[in-house]
């Protein structure tokens, strides 16, 4: 095969489709290629959709994407074995238009958005795996696929492939994923009415209801769970550090299991059918853990550059703006006629570096570290403030004072008054 | 030679679920996909393309959306696709959906003459197996379902041999074309396309026909206007839940088990306890 393009994308989830429509619209020839049996078929998330970054490549997204419920409320939950403690957030404001946040269904999602890489006229092809990517010294050229004659060839290669990128693996561009850079995530889809949805959330119409859990349902490990609420489903999910599963011996679906059973959680669930159980893996290894995103001939864009906000939960917004950024990187050298190479293509690090995707990154950068070092954070401390809570709220002839106290004499009993203040400054680090 | 293959776009009903409310159907999100057996049909026109030189072209009726069902023919390696499409041909079984193929298929061999129709023996979301059959029927061609095997085809005698499966053996079939032939799974194993084919199947502009180009002028006779079958009730069966009982006796030999059953399931059916023997006693123990 000769053909020549200007650009090729490999894969077809949010990171791959944003950089491929932003290309084929500005008029570059492009080849996008998929491994699924359709974009989505392969994909995994909670899901969330922020619109902002959608908006930014797609304005009128919201005319004929499959969205399913906008959130107008954000729990956060921090879980012992029998309680949960917690904050809640409910805003009217988030219920006028344009909506900030959506639950999607990946697959169905994932198909709307290839059909507008293909609407906007990049050629996509699914079923088809690239094994290898064609180089010409350390230029990359092209890429070979697992099809007869199946080799093409173009200006760059766009590596979209995804979480642990083979591709990038292969041609050395980055190492193996460390397990402890790398969480590994379960959920499951259950049916439920909407009007069961309605009142079981307090939601009406559209709107839905987010839920982020941390505490003792990840079993010490490194970790949270997320329960969202879909049109007639509701998602529930929990992801821990794939080192941690390895080291605790805990089988993530015996851990979403005991997660579904919490008293907290299983009313939610009551009555639902199971329609859906999926796994991912999702890159958290922060900023510390991205690996060089450009060199040249090609450019590395979403899960694949780890791109992955593990402390905010956002990923797929993170994805579609690497890109964006991506594909505006290479539409400027293309309209400027200069060649892909890793000196033209640093431009694209230093937009990023600009953007919120790597200054919220590097706010983070020491989180992996610190939570993976201080596990009383998942352990000890969700006990402490659900004894707290739990002592506070019975009335029982006890006065507060001597409540107080307690709560107190607690606290230092489990971490010495020294080991507060230490875990004080290591969340101040951490949230620097 | 002209091979005409009919494809369809089914739901993967892998992938169904029955709304635990409504009982009906749920096809949202469920991924729409080539009826299964359709492939073994064009894989096997392919195969004869390959052997004698032929033009291949898939017919398929339904929603926009099942031009995907077609790309994926194209990029197997048929030369043509007709998406025959129009709001007039929704609800369908399958005597009006033989009725608006049968128009295509008139129309294309107009154009071409059609030497063989393929079909798959059957499509997973209705299971009839009637619609080739019905085809055939309509455009008085020789029909041959359940073929398992094409032995030879005889262009100059316009003659093809088969297998087709029959109960308890395989008929080894002689026939003359123009004939359809519905094939059984497992006849062939569908190929990988070329990178190229991929993307001629990308860029292939389709033929879409509506019933105007099909020349159907009667509308009575398609869509659910020419069905007669009436959808009474959609219900989802609910799982038996009885649990196996493995019987013994001392001895184990068959007779003994044999009567222990009969005598257990009279016990737990008096009324054809009683039927059997009138004089029986109502205690559910047979002598």
């Amino acid at each position: 095969m000769s053909e020549h393009f200007d650009a090729i994308v490999v894969g077809a989830g949010p990171a791959g489709n944003a950089a491929a429509y932003t290309m084929a619209k500005a008029g570059l020839k492009v080849l996008q290629i998929e491994r699924g049996e359709y974009s989505g078929s392969k994909n995994v998330q909670g899901a969330i959709l922020y619109s902002d970054a959608l908006e930014r490549i797609i304005p009128d997204f919201r005319e004929d994407a499959p969205l399913e419920r906008h959130v107008i409320e954000q729990r956060m939950w921090v879980l012992d074995d029998e309680s949960c403690t917690g904050g809640t957030y409910r805003s009217a404001d988030f219920s006028k238009p344009p909506y900030n946040r959506y639950t999607i269904i990946r697959s169905q999602f994932d198909r709307w958005f290839s059909q507008k890489v293909r609407s906007a006229g990049a050629l996509v092809i699914c079923e088809t795996t690239v094994l290898d990517l064609h180089m010409d010294g350390r230029r990359v050229v092209g890429v070979r696929t697992d099809r007869e004659n199946g080799s093409v060839y173009a200006d760059i290669v766009v590596l979209a492939d995804g979480v642990n990128s083979l591709l990038a693996r292969k041609a050395g561009f980055h190492e193996e994923l460390k397990p402890r850079d790398v969480a590994l995530a379960v959920k499951e889809i259950h049916f439920l009415p909407e009007t069961t949805i309605e009142e079981r959330f307090n939601v009406k119409g559209t709107e839905g209801v987010v839920i982020e859990m941390a505490g003792k349902i990840t079993q010490g490990m490194v970790g949270t769970g997320f329960l969202y609420t879909n049109k007639e489903s509701v998602t529930v999910g929990v992801g821990c550090l794939l080192s941690d599963f390895k080291k605790s011996g805990v089988a993530p679906y015996v851990l979403l299991e005991q997660m579904k059973a919490h008293p907290a959680i299983q009313p939610l669930l009551a009555g639902g059918e199971m329609k859906e159980y999926t796994a991912h893996l999702i890159p958290e290894g922060g900023y510390n853990a991205i690996p060089p995103v450009y060199g040249d001939g090609w450019l590395m864009v979403g899960d694949a550059g780890m791109f992955v906000n593990a402390v905010h939960r956002e990923g797929s917004n993170l994805a579609m703006t690497t890109g964006r950024i991506a594909a505006e990187t290479i539409i400027d050298l293309k309209v400027g006629g200069k060649p892909m190479s890793a000196q033209n293509l640093a431009r694209y690090r230093k937009a990023l570096d600009e953007s919120f995707v790597m200054k919220d990154l590097k706010k983070y950068k020491n989180m992996p570290d610190i939570m993976d070092r201080n596990r009383q954070f998942f352990t000890a401390y969700p006990n402490l403030v659900s004894q707290a809570a739990h002592t506070l709220l019975t009335v029982d002839g006890v006065d507060k004072k001597t409540k107080e106290r307690f709560i107190r004499k607690t606290f230092t009993r489990a971490r010495s008054t020294l080991g507060l203040f230490a875990d004080a400054f290591r969340l101040w680090r951490a949230f620097e | 030679m002209h091979i005409l293959v009919c494809i369809k776009q089914v739901p993967d009903s892998a992938q169904i679920r029955v709304h635990p409310v409504t009982n009906t159907i749920m096809r949202q999100g469920v991924p729409a996909i080539v009826n299964p057996y359709d492939l073994y049909a064009l894989e096997e026109a392919l195969r004869l393309k390959d052997r004698y030189r032929a033009r291949v072209t898939a017919l398929c009726m339904g929603p926009p959306q099942a031009e995907a069902a077609l790309r994926k023919a194209l990029a197997f390696g048929a030369d043509e696709a007709i998406l025959l499409t129009d709001r007039v041909f929704a609800g369908a079984d399958t005597l009006a959906t033989s009725y608006a193929l049968s128009a295509a298929i008139r129309q294309v061999h107009q154009d071409l003459p059609v030497d063989l129709v393929f079909a798959g023996k059957q499509t997973i979301d209705g299971d009839t197996a009637q619609v080739g059959p019905g085809i055939a029927a309509r455009l008085d061609m020789q029909l041959l379902t359940y073929v398992s095997k094409i032995v030879s085809l005889d262009l100059a005698a316009r003659e093809i041999v088969v297998h087709r499966r029959s109960e308890g053996g395989v008929q080894v079939l002689k026939t003359r074309m123009p004939a359809l032939i519905t094939v059984l799974e497992g006849i062939n194993e569908m190929r990988f396309a070329s990178l190229a084919d991929m993307f001629r199947a990308e860029r292939h502009r389709l033929t879409t026909w509506n019933k105007d180009d099909a020349h159907i002028e009667d509308v009575t006779k398609v869509g659910l206007k020419g069905s007669p079958t009436a959808v009474s009730k959609v219900f989802a069966p609910t799982p038996t839940n009885r649990r196996a009982e493995i019987i013994e006796t001392q001895s184990g030999q068959p007779v003994d088990l044999a009567a222990t059953l009969v005598a257990k399931l009279l016990a737990r059916h008096p009324d054809v306890a009683l039927a059997i023997n009138p004089s029986l006693e109502l205690d559910g123990r047979s002598s």
